[in-house]
């Protein structure tokens, strides 16, 4: 592989990719990051899905600690 | 400095500011990664919102800028590797002039496809160096690899270009 093979590949790549030139302004996005901070914080985390689940096989499986749950809320 | 160490305790009016001062930089960054200015318009979405999500690990002693474009490439970098051969060439890719007209549209189709076929990792690594000429050193800062990895990986993929190149019967 020489220089001169590299710099005509160099070429066409930037032939065929023309290089960004960041003259135009981008759309504000700040909404739309808004909106996805939002959407994470109403996500519940898998860690409450578990306990919520192993909670609801303990009652189930175990009715009598109802009381003793109930005492402890 | 203060304003960094707000954004870092989790303030989302510093976060905003911040937001404000680099959206275009990380917008434009991930645009010469993707090409595709609705995609990379999205994935300044995504970037922001990976940067708030990890505020509490941000140092404000180190530029903020830097860590921004640290995750804004690997937002890309992760859009190309499920994005992989399915990417559609742009016909108008907004940005640059118009594409060189000596090349007819079934070879800059070909070229496109073979660059597309990269590695996700060479890939960044070809564009940022080969077609945006973006120095090593700041290749490598965003990428979080030495000098030396982005120049292997920048050989590597100057090699596997060749190689389909030639299959898809492209002459260099």
């Amino acid at each position: 592989m020489n220089a001169a093979h590299d710099e005509k590949l160099r070429a066409l790549l930037k032939a065929a990719f023309p290089p960004v030139r960041d003259a135009d302004v981008p759309r504000d996005v700040w909404p739309a990051v808004l909106r996805r901070l939002a959407a994470d914080r109403a996500r519940v985390p898998w860690f409450d899905w578990a306990l919520a689940a192993i909670l609801a096989a303990l009652i189930v499986m175990f009715p009598e600690v109802i009381p003793v749950l109930l005492y402890h809320l | 400095m203060e304003l960094l160490e707000q954004f870092a305790s989790g303030n989302l009016g510093a976060f905003e500011a911040l937001f404000r001062q680099f959206q275009r930089e990380v917008y434009f960054w991930i645009l010469r990664i993707v090409r595709d200015p609705a995609a990379a318009e999205d994935l300044t979405v995504e970037a922001f919102w990976r940067i708030y999500r990890s505020h509490a690990r941000f140092d404000p002693a180190r530029s903020f800028a830097g860590w921004a474009r640290r995750i804004a490439t690997r937002v890309a970098l992760d859009h190309l590797r499920k994005a992989r051969v399915e990417v559609p060439l742009p016909e108008d890719l907004s940005m640059g002039p118009p594409p060189n007209p000596a090349l007819d549209a079934e070879r800059r189709a070909q070229i496109h496809r073979c660059f597309r076929a990269l590695p996700a990792k060479l890939q960044v690594a070809a564009t940022l160096a080969l077609i945006e000429e973006r120095p090593y050193q700041e290749i490598a800062d965003a990428l979080g690899i030495s000098v030396g990895a982005v120049k292997l990986r920048v050989f590597r993929a100057v090699r596997w270009l060749r190689k389909s190149l030639a299959q898809a019967g492209v002459e260099i």
